[in-house]
């Protein structure tokens, strides 16, 4: 594997091997010295087209805990006022003999032009881009989901997928890369997913994809899934007629304290509620359910660090030049 | 004990120990440990995968039969040193694999390190610095099932169960029951 | 007197074979076999096709304004290697084509460069803004002679508008050439929408934004019994309503790309921007009625919607890339791969699709014309065998944005006669129109 750039196109074993790898950069964080010389005199590039303090430090802890050096390029560049174009922006970091480029853009597929251009030789993580995926937002929600559920079954994690596991991704799907990549992760590691949004916010040709889909959250969680996944509801799409008000949304989609104390009542006995942050409490989620232990949130955060450690060794430290990417197959037309 | 190989045809395959040379080494390392150590107290055999990790448990075991006061599942740990190796880069991706120290830890301890074979000592250079990051050992020792020379570090190893004189042209290779379903060292050379 | 050439041993669209052929002072002078004329040019034309010259309905030449991504001379040449013998150049230039003035510039441009009849679209509404009438009458009454009008690139989206053009064009035998978009439907759209743009995350452009409109235009055409034709038809359904409207009577007419012929938003799982066009790529599904349509005349030509662009608004995101492909200089060949060579349509209908209906369409009076003696000399002759790979870099357009780049298609463009002047030789640009200087 040279690039990061999807889950789509992630294999099962390829992904079992970042989680378990993630295992081992766990133990290393739970150590005094929590720094490995593994990737020592590399160097990786945080490029961030779009604001996210949380990933970008996410993704320098785990840069500098393996020894990177880290460098943070915060390109400034929307739809509306172009800056420098991508290719410079990538021409420069060869230039300055980035190793790996950790991407964060606004457009959906900014990371893969990136990987299949010839501007730049480094590795390409995606870190988010447009609508489109967050590979690395998924792997850390599997490997939080993995976590738990072995913790509870007592069994060992490694080596391990998520067969059996029933998880409802709850919200803005049209508009979610989270809920893109875990639905292709967690349905390659054996999971069942459900989605659960307003028919407004699911995207035109749903069919296909491998999951459920219902309008109803309340039906979902009488299911007792393993897990709930909450979507943030992103502030520029309340104003564009999506749905009716966020009072109304709040409460037939929202995971609020109602469906909190059903769910204590009932077969979800001990379910997750998971979010990417940031959260819109009261909106999408509710204070109580946020800070209840059902909450993995932190967790999450915890885990991003780990899940990034491994993504960022597996890709960097080896010389894999000879194996070919699957994101990169062919196009015939 | 230069056997012509049954399977290959470019290799010759000399057997230079056999299962019962294996435990006499390990049971003369065993004594070793504990007569340097002057006694079991503070031991902690750390062994290095793979094979080194069953052969540190067999010498605890060994220790064990010794000293009836040690409990041979609390001496021994497993310590990985992928990402400590200095030549990742010059090889596929290894995805690295646990660390497991004894419950004790190892801070003040007296730690011999356990590995099949000592040949560059880049393993064992590894494996020092990864022991830095987990604790603070009294001493550290370390024993190894065969030393085949051609060192690149100024490494020795306190505890050697054979010494062989090799080229570099050509390749050992221990078996380890545990793993390998057969004990046996093996030089593999050009025919 | 001008040089004579004799065309010798062609098959024509009819399917007849050995037809010999006579150019001279512009028009054919003689047809039949077994010609010969004293200090004739002879080209061996055994095995090769002869066309009536094409007629593209639908061309972007960028000048004036957009002179780095293409000019009228760059892109002429390009129509004339292609098979060309006349194009409409789109009124999305800067300033935009919608007055006299500008169309008069436009095709004055195409009169210097000699490579093509170029005649010049203007715009429905004034800066394509879509708020007011251009001033119609007035470029049709030019020296340019405009039959057709478009806002292409954009759609005349507001109904009443849109109805007056029609009912206005009347006047002057023209049609209104629209761009189906419905534009509130379509905000933001980066590719069709559908499981590719579900997967992808990108903002989809629904087969309905365009269907509505052309739903809507058609009646609208009816109403006023007017000319109405339908920019690049994309989707299966524009094809049903399409039909319908015929059936019925309307004066409805419909152009169908070259790469909606052949390419569908599967390939924007490349995220290549060089697949990003206005109407997107559609589905199997798409093409394959697309294809029956303009077998079945349903679809009545083949419009190549050439839109060249500097490589750097390609060289980016997705999102940030300009729409549209070149396709003068594959058309022919993507045509007879897609149409020909599946059995679809023959070459007699490939001769109506690309050069008698388009030039009807466009009130172009001597171009689309049959091979006839007398008639202007305006011819394409094609080797329907040969095969080639397409290569931007090699091509008279400035645009290097080709979706068919690297792939091997059939039939070459052997000369192209334009106004009985050989622009194209040997599948090599020879010289402009002797004319052109002089104008």
């Amino acid at each position: 594997m040279k690039h990061l750039l999807s889950t789509e196109n992630l294999q099962g074993t390829q992904a079992i091997r970042i989680l378990d790898t993630a295992e081992e950069m766990a133990a290393v964080g739970e150590r005094e010295v929590k720094k490995l010389p593994a990737l020592r005199g590399r160097t990786v590039v945080n490029l961030f087209f779009e604001d996210s303090t949380r990933t970008r430090i996410s993704f320098e802890a785990a840069a500098k805990r393996l020894s990177a050096d880290v460098i943070n390029f915060a390109a400034k560049g929307s739809s509306v006022s172009k800056g420098e174009s991508l290719k410079d922006t990538a021409q420069t970091l060869e230039a300055m003999s980035a190793d790996a480029v950790v991407i964060r853009h606004w457009a959906s597929g900014a990371p893969a032009r990136l990987a299949a251009s010839d501007w730049i030789d480094a590795s390409v993580i995606n870190a988010g881009d447009g609508t489109h995926e967050h590979p690395t937002q998924a792997l850390l929600d599997a490997f939080t989901l993995r976590r738990h559920w072995s913790k509870i079954a007592g069994l060992p994690s490694l080596g391990e997928d998520l067969r059996g596991l029933r998880i409802a991704i709850v919200g803005d799907v049209l508009h979610s890369r989270v809920a893109r990549s875990n639905l292709w992760l967690l349905t390659t590691l054996g999971a069942e997913v459900t989605l659960v949004a307003p028919p407004t916010l699911l995207p035109v040709g749903i069919d296909t994809w491998p999951c459920r889909v219902s309008f109803d959250l309340d039906e979902v969680l009488a299911t007792g899934p393993h897990a709930v996944m909450m979507l943030r509801v992103q502030g520029e799409r309340m104003n564009a007629a999506f749905f009716p008000s966020t009072r109304e949304y709040a409460r037939t989609w929202g995971f609020d304290d109602e469906r909190l104390a059903a769910l204590e009542a009932s077969a979800g006995k001990d379910t997750i509620i998971m979010h990417p942050g940031p959260m819109n409490r009261g909106l999408e989620i509710s204070s109580a359910a946020a800070d209840s232990p059902r909450s993995t949130v932190l967790a999450q955060v915890r885990n991003g660090v780990s899940v990034r450690m491994a993504v960022l060794y597996l890709l960097l430290s080896g010389d894999d030049s000879a194996q070919p990417t699957p994101a990169q197959e062919a196009i015939t037309v | 004990m230069s056997v012509p190989s049954p399977h290959t045809g470019g290799s010759v395959f000399r057997t230079v120990l056999g299962d019962a040379d294996i435990d006499r080494a390990l049971t003369r390392i065993a004594h070793e440990i504990l007569e340097a150590n002057k006694g079991a107290e503070d031991l902690v055999l750390l062994g290095i995968p793979r094979r080194g990790f069953p052969i540190a448990q067999r010498l605890a075991r060994k220790i064990a039969r010794t000293d009836p006061t040690v409990n041979p599942g609390r001496i021994v740990g497993r310590l990985d040193v992928t990402m400590f190796r200095d030549d990742l880069r010059k090889h596929p991706t290894r995805p690295p694999g646990p660390t497991e120290l004894p419950s004790s830890g190892i801070d003040d301890k007296v730690v011999v390190l356990v590995d099949d074979v000592l040949y560059s000592g880049r393993t064992i250079r590894a494996a020092l610095d990864a022991i830095v990051d987990v604790g603070r050992p009294r001493i550290v020792r370390l024993a190894v099932l065969v030393d085949r020379g051609h060192r690149e570090l100024p490494i020795r190893a306190d505890h050697v169960g054979k010494n062989l004189p090799t080229s570099s042209a050509e390749k050992v290779r221990v078996r380890i029951s545990e793993i390998d379903s057969v004990d046996e060292v093996i030089i593999e050379g050009p025919a | 007197m001008s040089t004579s050439y004799l065309i010798k041993g062609a098959t024509i669209a009819t399917g007849e074979a050995g037809v010999d052929v006579l150019v001279s002072d512009g028009r054919i002078a003689d047809r039949g076999r077994s010609l010969s004329a004293a200090g004739a040019v002879v080209l061996d034309a055994d095995g090769l096709i002869l066309l009536p010259g094409m007629v593209d309905i639908h061309t972007h030449l960028r000048e004036p304004g957009r002179e780095d991504a293409e000019t009228v001379e760059t892109g002429t040449r390009a129509a004339a290697l292609g098979g060309y013998t006349a194009v409409h150049a789109m009124a999305n230039s800067m300033p935009v084509a919608d007055t006299a003035g500008v169309v008069e510039q436009v095709h004055a441009l195409g009169r210097r460069a000699g490579w093509v009849d170029v005649r010049p679209v203007g715009a429905v509404t004034v800066g394509l803004a879509g708020e007011r009438l251009a001033e119609l009458g007035a470029m049709a009454e030019s020296r340019a002679r405009v039959r057709v009008f478009s806002d292409d690139g954009i759609c005349v989206s507001d109904p009443v508008l849109m109805r007056r053009a029609l009912e206005y064009v009347k006047a002057f035998d023209g049609v209104v050439a629209q761009h189906a978009q419905e534009p509130r439907l379509t905000e933001g759209a980066q590719m069709n929408e559908g499981a590719v743009s579900a997967v992808l995350g990108l903002a989809g452009w629904p087969a309905v934004a365009e269907e509505s409109i052309i739903a809507r235009d058609v009646l609208l055409a009816q109403h006023v019994d007017s000319r109405l034709h339908v920019c690049h038809v994309s989707t299966a359904g524009s094809v049903d309503i399409i039909r319908w409207a015929k059936q019925r009577g309307v004066k409805v007419t419909a152009e169908v790309t070259p790469h909606h012929l052949l390419l569908t938003d599967e390939l924007v799982r490349s995220w290549d921007p060089v697949y990003k066009v206005n109407p997107p790529l559609r589905t199997d599904d798409d093409v394959t009625a697309l294809r029956e349509a303009l077998a079945d005349g349903t679809i009545d030509v083949v419009g190549t919607d050439h839109a060249p662009h500097p490589s750097e608004y390609k060289e980016c995101e997705w999102a940030q890339a300009a729409m549209g492909m070149t396709g003068l200089e594959t058309a022919l060949s993507v045509v007879q791969h897609s149409m020909i060579e599946t059995g679809l349509m023959d070459w007699s209908r490939f001769a109506d699709a690309t050069s008698m209906l388009p030039a009807r369409i466009g009130r172009v009076e001597t171009q689309g014309r049959p091979l006839e003696v007398g008639e202007m000399a305006n011819l394409t002759l094609v080797d329907p065998a040969a095969r080639w790979t397409v290569d931007p870099h090699k091509m008279a357009t400035k645009g290097r944005n080709s979706p068919f780049a690297g792939l091997e298609l059939p039939g070459a463009v052997v000369a192209t006669f334009f106004a009985g002047h050989p622009t194209v030789l040997e599948g090599r640009l020879n010289t402009p129109h002797p004319d052109a200087q002089g104008e």
